[in-house]
């Protein structure tokens, strides 16, 4: 090939595989909260104003500020949200004579389930809608459930990436409940 | 006021022209927002969220284009299968028109180069000698008679 036309398709070439690395990269999940916990570190929680679910105006994050708050991540079509939600919401009668609560975030789900499916639990701990999951990739969530436990400055303490357990939650909310803001 | 009935009359009959909306011909325009394939091969739970969502706007009588609507609210611009007008997305635009414009553009380069290059001489053959050129020229004669 002469170099006339060499350099503009080497060139095109090299500008399309830039493209594909780029876009191959960008999509996977966040995993910097993960490494961060890993090193002992309490990470600053990502706050976003998302809109309540079931009720009108919005919420974050930033409202429960001086609450220790179990960030949980959910879909009334996920199977294992559905069935880690009454542990949830006994936690969330638990610690709230403590300074403590269950904040959960409904991601990619059609309202009207998600409110049937808190109403056929008998959930009522506050939810926040995250429709398009952009609040879930400031968090790095990959999957569903991800429960994320939050001191009284608004710092991550623990993340788990599935279903939590009894054992999980009591060893980080301890802790934390005994803390003063 | 005939203006306004004749008005109401042939928005009443563009609205009737409008084609139902069908689940088939949605389904291949929208993601499965978690899996991220088509809604129309995807099996997955929140695909079957979403075509419930989907079959309970046609029967409220909602167009396509309504529905598509009422979907992205509901779930955000990523449902649709048409990528976005921003950010990374914009390549999914850009850079078909420039591969086209690059192959077009070559096309051009190398048709100019093939009009520009002399086309090969005829083919000469070798030379007679004076003999052979006699006997050529009077067997030529010959069967011109």
């Amino acid at each position: 090939m002469r170099p006339r036309v060499y350099w503009p398709v080497s060139f095109a070439a090299a500008a399309l595989v830039a493209l594909l690395t780029y876009g191959v990269t960008s999509t996977g999940p966040d995993t910097s909260i993960d490494e961060r916990l890993a090193d002992g570190e309490r990470v600053e929680a990502p706050v976003a104003d998302l809109p309540r679910l079931g009720s009108g105006g919005t919420g974050s994050l930033a409202d429960h500020q001086g609450k220790v708050v179990v960030l949980n991540v959910w879909a009334s079509w996920c199977p294992p949200c559905v069935e880690e939600m009454p542990l949830l919401q006994r936690t969330h009668e638990r610690i709230a004579a403590r300074g403590g609560m269950v904040l959960g975030i409904d991601t990619q789900d059609a309202s009207e389930d998600a409110l049937d499916f808190l109403r056929d639990h008998e959930i009522d701990f506050p939810s926040l809608r995250d429709r398009d999951r952009e609040y879930g990739r400031a968090l790095g969530v990959s999957g569903y459930p991800e429960t994320f436990v939050i001191d009284r400055q608004g710092r991550i303490v623990a993340v788990r990436r599935g279903p939590v357990t009894r054992r999980w939650l009591d060893d980080h909310l301890d802790p934390l409940l005994g803390e003063r803001a | 006021m005939r203006l306004l009935v004749a008005l109401a009359l042939v928005l009443g009959l563009t609205a009737a022209a409008e084609p139902r909306a069908t689940l088939p011909d949605i389904e291949d325009e929208v993601m499965c927002v978690e899996c991220r394939t088509a809604l129309n091969v995807s099996s997955a739970p929140v695909a079957d969220q979403e075509r419930a969502f989907i079959r309970a706007r046609i029967a409220e009588g909602m167009t396509k284009e309504q529905i598509k609507a009422a979907l992205v609210e509901e779930y955000g611009p990523d449902v649709l299968a048409e990528p976005g007008d921003d950010g990374f997305d914009l390549a999914a635009w850009v850079v078909p028109g420039a591969l086209v414009a690059l192959a077009a553009g070559g096309v051009i380069l190398l048709a100019r180069r093939w009009r520009r290059k002399p086309g090969p001489a005829p083919a000469a053959g070798p030379d007679l000698d004076p003999d052979e050129a006699r006997r050529l020229d009077a067997e030529l004669t010959a069967f011109d008679r």
